[in-house]
């Protein structure tokens, strides 16, 4: 206690920092507490991402098919008798699938009740059947239990993806055919199986018919393209413009160039590529090609800043000691400097490629946002990407394409989980520290 | 970096180009996003027939056109599709660059739909009153054009409920959004007289008013995905979105159609022009190109059968809108002959 008297006690430091310590240790206790909100809060949005995307997407791994007694009749599917592989691919399959459905209800006659009993199996069926008539000849004539896809208002049905309380008018499948698909399913005759065809089939206008096969070997052939095209050449000009050009003006602006281009929106690429490719030296549309060589160049500054950055933290006394030993300038880059930057090299071009595997804007002006069926099987062949593929099937009004979307998102989220993961490993087990 | 690296991208890309360009087996087909969905599935079913599956491009009609256009070589498209007719300026466009001869399909009738969440009470809509709900200006009780005060329904016509007006369509660039103007906003607009006169003496500006949509946000711009805009209608009954009719039948359980003019949206009302917000699609075949590319006229068969694109066929599943028996008669015997069309009058 001090009386007025006294002339007041020096204040000693450490009574200010005492003071101010309880206040100091709140601010960092929030900051940490700010800080791990934001990355729970990142984290949460992630999941929900992640579970709203599983939730409508796991569906598409299962197809419903409906099992059909087929009687492969000699007088639709070979006529003449010859077991002629051209005569049998071109025979009438849906003849054949009509027939056994009809064979399956003897009791629906009418003209409008049996085109509704016809739809309850894809318009995929018919290849199923030539399919089997073709590989094996000998089940012509015969009776054979086939299941068939089904139709995708039957799929979604019998997911629970449309909902048989609502009145029949606001429902895309009619009371009747429930009545028969009910039929069928006490027979066991429906079963929820998985969909190998979403894995091997190309795209279509069917939702139970569509697949990723054809955007998968697209997205392949354009991202070997995409590594052909910008790894050498990203690496090399890193490498010139690191160790060997002059710094002046001009290595300045070259830089404030690269750095600009990464940052780029990836549909200004597009319609280069469209320019300069296409019209230009007549590059062919909506081929891997075309789409490589646009996302070869959106893809090389990122790879040539990251190899660039790589070089530079390779320590200075490895070239020293090369160049000490009587190496070249080059031997010094090729056989000592580069090697050790290999690893970061790598993790930018993986990061690179993921990049150009999640893009889909730059395509769109080269014609790649197309509907193609066919599997592609080169570098000229027409393709679309797995982005695009999305795309496409989101926009589709068929309920179906809703669960396939999302299931085409989850293969497209694994394929980019697969390649930041291999990023991050070949760091950790590469990278050396000096 | 620059020079290196683009010589010799260049250098790859001109080794590469004289191989593929010389021979092609595959159709092309680009255009509008409208007619995609039935071409895609008229593709398909042709490829199960022994021929390779078309390639189709979803670039929008006039995008579409404009490649189709572009010259007459094996490297343009063969078929443009389309959400209207050719103008008469593209199709002197196509012959100042040589392609000569094109054939024009009517393929059908697309409907658009003004539609709502199904937990809303359905609305009997005039096309004066969408006019004067989503023009830019429109006219007051003088007669003068005034911008567009109106914000409720109600204040539309007493008889609509009291909501604020909130409406999802597609943006400018899309085909749907232009048919829409045209069709809509053009047919309240010439509801007044005044405005319908306009068109007599000064056409440019008629166009100008009764097309132009407003942009104080009542008019909601929502992108061209047509899913995106159903599911923002189930969020908010309230609002309203315009699309096209084949969403409107995938979705009958979450939406319903508005009437407009008192006729609601149906497959009927559409094919019988009763419903007063439709249009004709279309498919353009340049001509030059059948013999050289296999397939194009058997392509053009398969759309033109009656099992794709009768009132029973599988376009119908799709949502296109049939053209009546004998204007599907005469329009395929047209497709089949490959007549060439005459200069379009506008």
């Amino acid at each position: 206690m001090r009386t007025a008297t006294q002339p007041p006690a020096p204040r000693r430091t450490i009574d200010i920092v005492n003071a101010s310590l309880k206040r100091r240790y709140a601010r960092e206790r929030r900051f940490r507490f700010m800080g791990a909100a934001a990355v729970a809060l990142g984290l949460l949005f992630v999941a929900i991402l992640f579970a709203d995307i599983t939730l409508k997407g796991y569906t598409a791994f299962q197809q419903t098919y409906i099992e059909v007694p087929v009687y492969f009749d000699p007088a639709t599917i070979d006529p003449a008798g010859s077991r002629d592989p051209q005569a049998l691919a071109a025979a009438d399959y849906l003849a054949v699938v009509k027939a056994s459905m009809r064979r399956l209800f003897p009791d629906v006659t009418e003209r409008s009740q049996l085109r509704e009993l016809y739809a309850l199996v894809s318009a995929g069926a018919p290849q199923q059947l030539q399919s089997m008539a073709l590989r094996h000849p000998g089940v012509i004539g015969t009776t054979r239990d086939v299941w068939l896809i089904a139709a995708g208002d039957v799929d979604m049905l019998v997911k629970g993806h449309l909902d048989r309380a609502l009145p029949e008018a606001d429902r895309r499948i009619k009371d009747s055919s429930i009545l028969l698909l009910d039929r069928l399913a006490a027979d066991g005759r429906i079963e929820k199986r998985f969909n190998t065809g979403f894995f091997t089939n190309g795209t279509s206008r069917e939702p139970e018919l569509a697949g990723i096969a054809g955007a998968l070997a697209g997205t392949f052939y354009t991202l070997v393209l995409t590594l052909l095209f910008s790894f050498p050449l990203g690496v090399g000009a890193a490498l010139y413009l690191q160790e060997f050009a002059p710094k002046n003006r001009w290595t300045d602006l070259i830089e404030v160039n690269i750095n600009n281009l990464a940052a780029v929106p990836s549909i200004v690429f597009g319609l280069l590529g469209l320019a300069v490719f296409i019209n230009f030296f007549g590059v062919p549309r909506s081929t891997p090609l075309v789409g490589a060589l646009v996302l070869g160049l959106m893809t090389l500054p990122v790879i040539i800043i990251a190899s660039r950055a790589a070089l530079q933290s390779v320590p200075p006394s490895i070239r020293e000691a090369a160049l000490g030993v009587g190496a070249s300038p080059l031997q010094t880059q090729f056989h000592h400097v580069l090697p050790l930057a290999m690893p970061g090299i790598m993790t930018g071009a993986i990061i690179g490629m993921a990049r150009a595997l999640g893009e889909s804007a730059p395509l769109l002006m080269i014609g790649m946002i197309a509907f193609i069926v066919d599997v592609p099987q080169g570098f000229t062949d027409s393709a679309t990407v797995l982005p695009v593929q999305i795309y496409l099937w989101a926009d589709s009004p068929e309920r179906g394409f809703v669960e396939r979307t999302s299931a085409a998102i989850l293969v497209l989220l694994g394929f980019l989980v697969l390649m930041n993961l291999a990023a991050v490993l070949l760091r950790r087990r590469f990278e050396r520290r000096w | 970096m620059h020079k290196t690296s683009l010589g010799a991208v260049l250098a790859v890309s001109a080794a590469t180009v004289c191989a593929p360009a010389l021979a092609r087996d595959t159709i092309n087909i680009v255009g509008s996003s409208t007619v995609f969905p039935f071409s895609t599935a008229v593709a398909e079913n042709f490829g199960r027939g022994g021929f390779k599956t078309p390639k189709v491009e979803s670039t929008g009609t006039g995008g579409g056109i404009k490649l189709f256009c572009s010259g007459s070589g094996v490297d343009t498209p063969d078929i443009a599709n389309a959400s209207r007719a050719l103008k008469a300026s593209e199709f002197d466009a196509c012959e100042a660059n040589g392609v000569k001869g094109i054939t024009e399909v009517k393929i059908g009738f697309d409907g658009i739909v003004l539609a709502q969440s199904k937990s809303s009470k359905g609305f009997d809509l005039t096309l004066k009153d969408i006019f004067l709900a989503l023009a830019k200006d429109v006219p007051n009780d003088k007669g003068d054009l005034v911008p567009n005060p109106n914000k409720t329904w109600k204040d539309v016509n007493p008889a609509l409920p009291d909501t604020k007006i909130e409406v999802l369509g597609p943006p400018p660039t899309s085909g749907t959004r232009d048919a829409f103007a045209e069709l809509a906003l053009e047919g309240g607009c010439n509801s007044f007289p005044a405005l319908k006169d306009l068109k007599k003496s000064d056409e440019k500006k008629h166009k100008a008013v009764c097309q132009a949509v407003r942009e104080d946000g009542a008019y909601i711009e929502a992108g061209e995905n047509d899913n995106l805009i159903v599911q923002k209608l189930v969020a908010n009954p309230k609002a309203v979105g315009v699309f096209g009719y084949s969403f409107l039948e995938q979705n009958a359980e979450k939406i319903h159609g508005a009437k407009v003019n008192g006729v609601a949206p149906d497959y009927d009302s559409i094919a019988k022009a009763t419903y007063p917000i439709s249009r004709a699609l279309y498919f353009y075949v340049k001509n030059a190109h059948v013999g050289t590319i296999p397939g194009i006229k058997e392509y053009v068969a398969e759309f033109t059968a009656d099992k794709a694109w009768g009132p029973e066929g599988y376009l119908a599943d799709k949502g296109l809108i049939a053209l009546p028996d004998a204007d599907r008669k005469s329009s395929a015997a047209n497709a089949k002959a490959l007549t060439p069309m005459a200069k379009p009058a506008h």
